[in-house]
């Protein structure tokens, strides 16, 4: 296989380089090691379009977060994509020595250029958001920091960028780099080499490991791991805007978040981790989110029973901190783009533009000319909630399938998981029908439409419901046909649990 | 968008549903429609292939499927309508009921009266928040049922279930049969939650054993589940340290409770009793608005489908009465109170005085098992109503008893339920 251009790391930033690049008369090839985009830090974490706000305008990371909020409005339209800006946030202290803290972030927020901003009295606080802690006093409201859901983000902007005639290959793994006289030749991969002039480096936490293929580097990613509470819609009106603890001791400032689909989404902590694939929750931790922050902040929110899941968040931070958006230093076609951790989501746009700058300053003889047939937008899934009743009834009458409710908590119908099969990224496992479509997202986290969505995963994509996986590879939710475990003696261990 | 007129709409066609719609149908209710999200009636009894239902309505042992039947045959025959695949929506406050299938596309039916008899659904491992990686392998014992009983699948080879609840034990048992290593349930009460009869014939008879006092403190796997790790809890169920124990396992069951599921009734305006989690209803099964009625899992977990359908059948003659303009129109709230060891009563209020029936239906659960107690029922004047011994009481199965209507007189605002030891 040969192209123009490969990126690797089917993340948000991997999709938003495919997205502005497609533009042009490009061949370009994303490869993504998981069985489907948006696999890594971009689908666990805080869900938020940052303002800029409380962010060194001096950093690389700050330069461009303040970018990209300009321009996210626009292009979250032009893909169809599920935005509320703004929502506003306010930060939250309960001793004088935040609001200490508050003045000197609300100068830094003027500072970025961020409007309307205001320091609240214990009154105005409490009015704003009534369900607060009383004992808490200070608050800042900031007006401008949106939601997202991260999933539909990535997915639109990948979906755009195959629309354009970006090849997406998913579960391929870049297990080498093959250079050539100090230039990039290709890459080798678990499904054969591709050769390319140019590397986009979005591998996420494993930039580091990818870009040491290609020479010496200077940058580590140390993930940090961070969990999050996701409750039930039923605590959706405890708030209103984004909350913001402030800064103290045991921790670095968490969130009470609003999700766009109309949930409460709370964390996280800050822990380095060695290991990229530790995603596992923790009661130590997960007490100390809830005591430090969630029943601080909102003393009704229960620690169990409304949680719809708790889940964890590796954050690509790089040793130095900021973002690190820059060509190889010794070979020429390769750009890393490593250590994006927050505000990453939101800046996406903006680090997908510098990326186009730098590689057009590779001179690798590439044809920018502009696609003549390039489409803007994508054909948005029909998502059965936006639709009015008689506009639902039309649609069934058309096909039926849109009128099987086959998630009960969510109300998603046949169709349109039928419909996330066959998209352009097609989801295929039962993890990426829930990211698509909300399908098992619910309180009862599909238990009840889980064996339904097998049926349908095993029908359109014509495998035995044996075959179907939660998240790829080896993650088989099912094991056997009945009578075969009780026919094959096997070679099964039969010890009972003894303590 | 399509409209439809009734007299009674029943969301649900599980057994709840169904005893609710032949009772209204056998009171005079002209118009009913039962609203069914499955492609056929009868509810979660259609996995249950197992046997133990029946023995008390029936007096004979029944499985899940042939208990469902007889009340399918009844409503077959009968000329109460049937829409199954439909899902409700919404109910809105003018008595109307919006719901979707395949056929009618959006439906609007009109209703005079609606019982609400919408089941139950499992607590999940993110309610318990079960800290570890997210593996495949881990689902509730009910959806595990569901595809071994539906669908024809085994999930796993090797299974350890969390939480002694009747689904969990009842699926230790079925799929040893299916030859599946079931290694052991682990409860983190220091009693079994399920039915006793459940604990002996599932896995006593089986060699299972159960882990009483014990919890699951962290799952292990990246792709598919590969064990989990136990330890016992003290007496604040906190794990006890060094009392670690990893099992290996490729599944995970979870039995850990039962949610009554009420968000049409909660977006309704449903007044919620925070302990069922199911609507606050009255002697008749009548929730805070007039028209609405509620019965079975969808008011409150039941232990036995007979007594759902003991209550759907009141449920049913409410709604009749109310269609009918044959309900008491002199209200009077009696407020029924409890002591420590009772978790939670339905009803929780008594309403109407000149009824027709003799006897006022009580359910209740208690909170922590005890035996050779009384239970005593004392109206506000301190007088003594029912004063009967009980030997055992358990949470995982339901007390009832019958309270005479005439015992509740026009001067009674309060009857408070004790059950406590009996006095030597």
């Amino acid at each position: 296989m040969k192209t123009d251009v490969l990126i690797i790391g089917g993340g948000v930033i991997g999709a938003s380089v495919a997205h502005q690049l497609a533009k042009y008369n490009l061949d370009i090839i994303l490869v993504e090691k998981a069985n489907d985009i948006c696999m890594g830090t971009s689908k666990a974490n805080s869900a938020m379009i940052h303002s800029g706000f409380n962010i060194d305008g001096g950093t690389l990371k700050g330069q461009l977060v303040l970018k990209a909020n300009k321009v996210i409005k626009q292009l979250c339209q032009d893909l169809n994509v599920g935005l509320v800006k703004p929502l506003g946030s306010i930060t939250v202290g309960f001793e004088e020595k935040d609001l200490e803290k508050m003045k000197k972030t609300m100068e830094n927020g003027i500072k970025n250029g961020i409007q309307g901003m205001k320091l609240l009295n214990q009154k105005e606080l409490h009015e704003m958001e009534p369900h607060l802690n009383p004992d808490s006093k200070y608050g800042l409201f900031e007006p401008e920091t949106g939601i997202i859901n991260p999933f539909e983000y990535t997915v639109a902007l990948a979906e755009n960028a195959v629309i354009n005639g970006v090849k997406v290959l998913l579960d391929t793994e870049v297990l080498d780099i093959m250079i050539e006289n100090k230039t990039v030749k290709g890459v080798k991969t678990n499904k054969g080499d591709i050769e390319t002039k140019v590397i986009i480096n979005a591998a996420g936490l494993y930039a580091d490991k990818i870009a040491a293929m290609v020479e010496n580097i200077d940058f580590e990613i140390k993930p940090r791991k961070g969990q999050y509470f996701l409750y039930d819609k039923k605590w959706r009106d405890i708030l209103t805007y984004t909350i913001y603890s402030a800064p103290t001791k045991v921790s670095k400032g968490m969130i009470v978040v609003p999700t766009i689909d109309g949930n409460i989404l709370a964390g996280s902590n800050a822990e380095a981790v060695d290991d990229k694939t530790d995603l596992k929750t923790t009661t130590q931790a997960l007490d100390q989110i809830y005591t430090s922050t969630i029943s601080h902040l909102f003393p009704e929110l229960p620690r169990m029973g409304d949680v719809i899941t708790t889940f964890t968040g590796l954050r690509a931070s790089s040793t130095n901190e900021d973002f690190i958006i820059e060509p190889a230093k010794t070979v020429k076609g390769f750009i890393n783009v490593a250590g994006i951790q927050s505000p990453g989501l939101t800046s996406a746009p903006a680090i997908a533009e510098m990326v186009e700058g730098l590689v057009r300053e590779q001179n690798m003889n590439l044809d920018f000319s502009a696609k003549v047939n390039y489409q803007k937008g994508r054909k948005p899934p029909i998502m059965l909630k936006d639709l009015s009743y008689q506009e639902r009834t039309a649609l069934i009458e058309e096909n039926p399938d849109y009128g099987e409710i086959v998630c009960r908590c969510e109300s998603i119908s046949k169709g349109e998981i039928i419909d996330a099969v066959h998209r352009p990224i097609p989801a295929t496992n039962l993890d990426a029908v829930k990211r698509r479509v909300r399908a098992g997202m619910g309180r009862c986290q599909g238990g009840f439409c889980g064996p339904k969505v097998v049926a349908i995963l095993s029908q359109e994509l014509v495998i035995s419901p044996l075959e179907v996986t939660q998240k790829g590879n080896k993650s088989f939710v099912l094991t056997a046909k009945n009578k075969e475990l009780s026919l094959d003696e096997g070679d099964r261990n039969y010890e009972k649990i003894s303590v | 968008m399509k409209k439809l007129a009734y007299d009674l709409v029943i969301i649900g066609g599980g057994p709840a549903g169904l005893a609710a719609a032949l009772e209204a149908k056998k009171n005079g209710v002209q118009k009913i429609l039962i609203c069914e999200r499955a492609p056929y009636l009868g509810g979660i009894l259609n996995q249950c292939i197992h046997n133990g239902f029946g023995l008390q309505y029936f007096k004979e042992e029944l499985t899940g499927p042939e208990y469902a039947s007889r009340f399918i045959e009844d409503v077959e025959n009968s000329d109460i309508d049937v829409k199954l695949e439909t899902m409700v929506m919404e109910i809105l406050e003018d008595k109307k009921v919006i719901a979707v299938n395949r056929k009618d596309g959006m439906v609007q039916i009109d209703t005079k009266a609606l019982i609400l008899a919408m089941g139950c659904r499992e607590r999940t491992r993110g309610a318990i928040t079960i800290p570890g990686s997210r593996p495949s392998g881990i689902m509730t014992a009910g959806t595990a049922q569901s595809y071994v009983n539906l669908e024809g699948y085994i999930p796993g080879k090797e299974v350890v279930i969390l939480g002694s609840g009747d689904i969990g034990l009842i699926m230790a048992r079925r799929l040893t049969l299916e030859g599946v290593n079931v290694k052991g349930v682990i409860e983190l009460m220091p009693y079994s939650t399920g039915l006793i009869r459940n604990k002996v014939q599932c896995l006593d008879d089986f060699d299972i054993p159960l882990l009483l006092s014990h919890s699951i403190i962290e799952v292990h796997g990246k792709e598919r589940l590969q064990g989990v790790t136990i330890a016992e809890v003290d007496k604040n169920l906190k794990p006890i340290e060094g009392t670690e124990h990893y099992v290996s396992c490729d599944t995970l069951l979870l039995s850990v409770g039962l949610i009554p599921e009420n968000e049409l009734s909660n977006n309704l305006g449903c007044e919620m009793d925070k302990v069922t989690r199911g609507p606050v209803v009255n002697e008749k099964r009548i929730t805070n608005i007039p028209w609405v009625f509620a019965c079975g899992n969808v008011l409150h977990v039941h232990d036995l489908v007979d007594n759902v359908t003991q209550e759907a059948e009141i449920a049913g003659k409410a709604a009749a009465d109310f269609i009918n303009n044959k309900m008491n129109k002199e209200e009077k709230d009696v407020i029924i109170t409890h002591d420590n060891n009772i978790g939670y009563i339905v009803p929780q209020h008594i309403d109407a005085l000149n009824n027709t029936e003799q006897m006022i239906k009580f359910f209740l659960r208690v909170k922590n098992p005890d035996e050779n107690v009384r239970l005593i029922v004392k109206d506000n004047f301190d007088k003594t109503l029912l004063n009967f011994k009980k030997s055992i009481v358990e949470p995982g199965t339901m007390v009832t008893f019958n309270l005479p209507r005439e015992f509740v007189t026009k001067d009674t605002s309060s009857i408070d339920i004790t059950i406590s030891k009996e006095q030597a």
